[in-house]
């Protein structure tokens, strides 16, 4: 049976974690011990669009971990760091795959070992009620490329695990179109989302009067658009079409820097606005409006914490 | 000579209050706040803090009541400047409507109504403390001037005249523009900046890349005035980093961030609002403005 470790344990690694449960062997890494021990006594339940619960083995201490074929980081990009360096030095026989927002995860977990690296994008959701319940919201698809001392077939075998598994899955030959498409569309709808408290919903679509925040919305995907052409990246989807996609399903999403800002914890303002701005500097691009969206919340973090 | 103050919140009631106290003046106060205009016609209305005054204008909510009047005086927050002086226009037939309000616009919505406004732009601040008791936190200058040719400034400088002599000291300029502007400028490129990131004028322009921010859209807001031929009384780049001083206004919140923690309508509409408007009408870009519009307007709508 393929071993997997899926390391961080937040909605979207338990959601992997408790899928790939059915199909592989699964360990999972957590920060906190309690965490690890409700998942080995409760085991980890699953609800919304899959119903299950499943027994896997968890652990908070990366002494423990034994080797494995595959190791998910699935923690945020804000928590990337540290958690690469625990891993440093062990899981010799495993493949990472990142699956971070924004951009850079691939260099962060490099920098730590020469692990073979697939990228990936994710575009499922879920919402974590505690410990061991994680709600599933989004069924949409993982997207997993190769990175370093990988192939398109070592992304492909990843994605045919994580659908048999029940989840949506796909390989690509190169994933930068698809992580810069999903970065574009992130920059913009969490940082608008971050500044003004809406949930992504109808209002990030509206170009009816002039000071409705589609104008805005359509202005920053323009700009990041500008900049993924200056890099060299011919995007996956159109972040236009994404958000009025998702704004047109009726659900409310919280992105996930809203809700951080609400709670007032770090946001992953860096990996992802923070990245599109340094990128487009980089390429001689400008990005006046991204630019004011990544200081404003930059400002509002640092007036909380 | 009869002064209507239309609206008497903060700023309004300390029109009212010290206009009142002349021989030569009858002050009326129109506001729709029940409490505040019985206390008045109770007790009076008082001024604490930057001067102690106890003031008697008639009060009253109900606009039927309001007799004909030389001048009106508007004081209300921006967004109702249209109901206020729909109810009130019949006082002023043959007198004359000033604004003091924020932002831009407010004297096209005048004059839909009346047929002689008058432009203007005043500093004094404070707060309601209780009905009837107004703290009198800033004092400071306002600047009149006609809306157009049908006023002229003779009108102008009667009223500017009665108000100086009320101790709020008023100047009538042939062009009240540019203190308009400028007071637009540093509004609009200030408050809402706080209001969004939830600091403080003086923390905001602490951090270079927010100052940044701030100095963008000042350029936008000055290239807008510039465009009509406005001339600014003063560069709203020194007044901001004048009042980011300890002593000045390091810890003020802005009116906005206040609207926004007590989710109460901004009057954003006529602040960015207005600069993106006027821009478009004479070929500047705004976006910026428009952008810090949007999130503005984005914010009011999170209330649901």
């Amino acid at each position: 049976m393929t071993r997997v470790v899926v390391a961080g344990a937040g909605s979207i690694g338990s959601l992997f974690a408790a899928h790939l449960a059915q199909v592989a062997d699964v360990c999972v890494l957590t920060r906190r011990e309690a965490h690890a021990a409700a998942l080995r006594e409760r085991g980890l339940r699953v609800s919304g669009r899959s119903d299950l619960t499943v027994q896997l083995a968890a652990t908070a201490d990366p002494e423990a971990l034994g080797d494995a074929d595959l190791a998910i980081l699935a923690c945020k990009a804000t928590d990337l760091e540290p958690l690469a360096a625990r891993l440093a030095g062990r899981l010799a026989g495993a493949t990472v795959m990142t699956v971070q927002n924004g951009l850079g995860a691939e260099e962060v977990v490099a920098a730590h070992g020469d692990w073979p690296l697939l990228s990936a994008v994710t575009f499922m959701s879920g919402t974590r009620h505690d410990d061991a319940h994680v709600e599933y919201v989004l069924d949409t698809a993982t997207w997993i490329g190769p990175f370093r001392g990988t192939s398109f077939e070592d992304a492909r075998r990843v994605a045919e695990l994580v659908e048999s598994a029940g989840l949506k899955a796909e390989a690509f030959h190169d994933l930068r179109p698809a992580q810069w498409s999903k970065l574009v569309f992130n920059a913009t709808v969490n940082g608008v989302a971050a500044l003004t408290g809406l949930p992504h919903d109808f209002h990030f679509a509206e170009t009816e009067r002039p000071s409705d925040l589609g104008h805005l919305v359509r202005d920053l995907v323009d700009e990041g658009r500008a900049v993924a052409e200056a890099a060299g990246v011919d995007l996956h989807d159109d972040p236009w079409e994404m958000n009025v996609l998702a704004t047109r399903r009726g659900h409310r999403h919280f992105p996930s820097m809203l809700e951080d800002v609400e709670a007032r914890r770090p946001t992953e303002l860096e990996p992802i606005n923070g990245a599109l701005v340094r990128a487009a500097r980089r390429h001689g691009v400008h990005v006046p409006l991204h630019t004011a969206v990544y200081r404003l919340v930059k400002a509002k973090e640092a007036g909380y914490s | 000579m009869r002064i209507c103050i239309v609206g008497c919140g903060a700023v309004g009631s300390l029109f009212a209050a010290n206009l009142s106290l002349l021989e030569d003046v009858e002050v009326w106060a129109y506001d729709l706040a029940r409490e505040h205009v019985e206390a008045i016609a109770r007790d009076g209305l008082r001024l604490t803090g930057a001067g102690e005054v106890v003031g008697r204008p008639r009060a009253t909510s109900d606009a039927a009541e309001l007799p004909p009047c030389d001048f009106g005086i508007v004081a209300t927050k921006a967004m109702h400047t249209g109901p206020a002086i729909a109810a009130t226009a019949h006082a002023f037939a043959d007198g004359c409507v000033a604004t003091v309000q924020n932002g831009l616009g407010n004297e096209e919505t005048l004059a839909a109504h009346v047929e002689r406004v008058i432009r203007g732009t005043t500093f004094p601040a404070g707060k309601i403390v209780e009905p009837g008791v107004v703290q009198w936190d800033v004092k400071g200058e306002t600047t009149l001037g006609p809306y157009d040719g049908r006023v002229p400034l003779a009108e102008v400088e009667r009223l500017a005249d009665a108000c100086t002599r009320a101790g709020m000291p008023t100047a009538a300029v042939e062009d009240a523009r540019g203190p308009q502007w400028r007071k637009v400028i540093f509004n609009a490129s200030t408050n809402p900046v706080g209001a969004l990131t939830g600091l403080t004028h003086g923390r905001v322009c602490e951090r270079p890349d927010l100052r940044g921010l701030v100095s963008g859209l000042v350029a936008e807001g000055k290239a807008v005035a510039a465009a009509q031929g406005i001339v600014l009384d003063a560069d709203p780049e020194q007044l901001i980093d004048h009042a980011a001083k300890p002593e000045v206004a390091y810890d003020h919140k802005a009116s906005m961030l206040q609207d926004v923690e007590a989710r109460r309508t901004t009057e954003i509409d006529f602040l960015n609002g207005g600069i993106v408007r006027f821009g478009r009408e004479h070929g500047v870009p705004t976006p910026l403005n428009e952008a810090i519009w949007a999130l503005v307007k984005g914010v009011e709508q999170s209330w649901g």
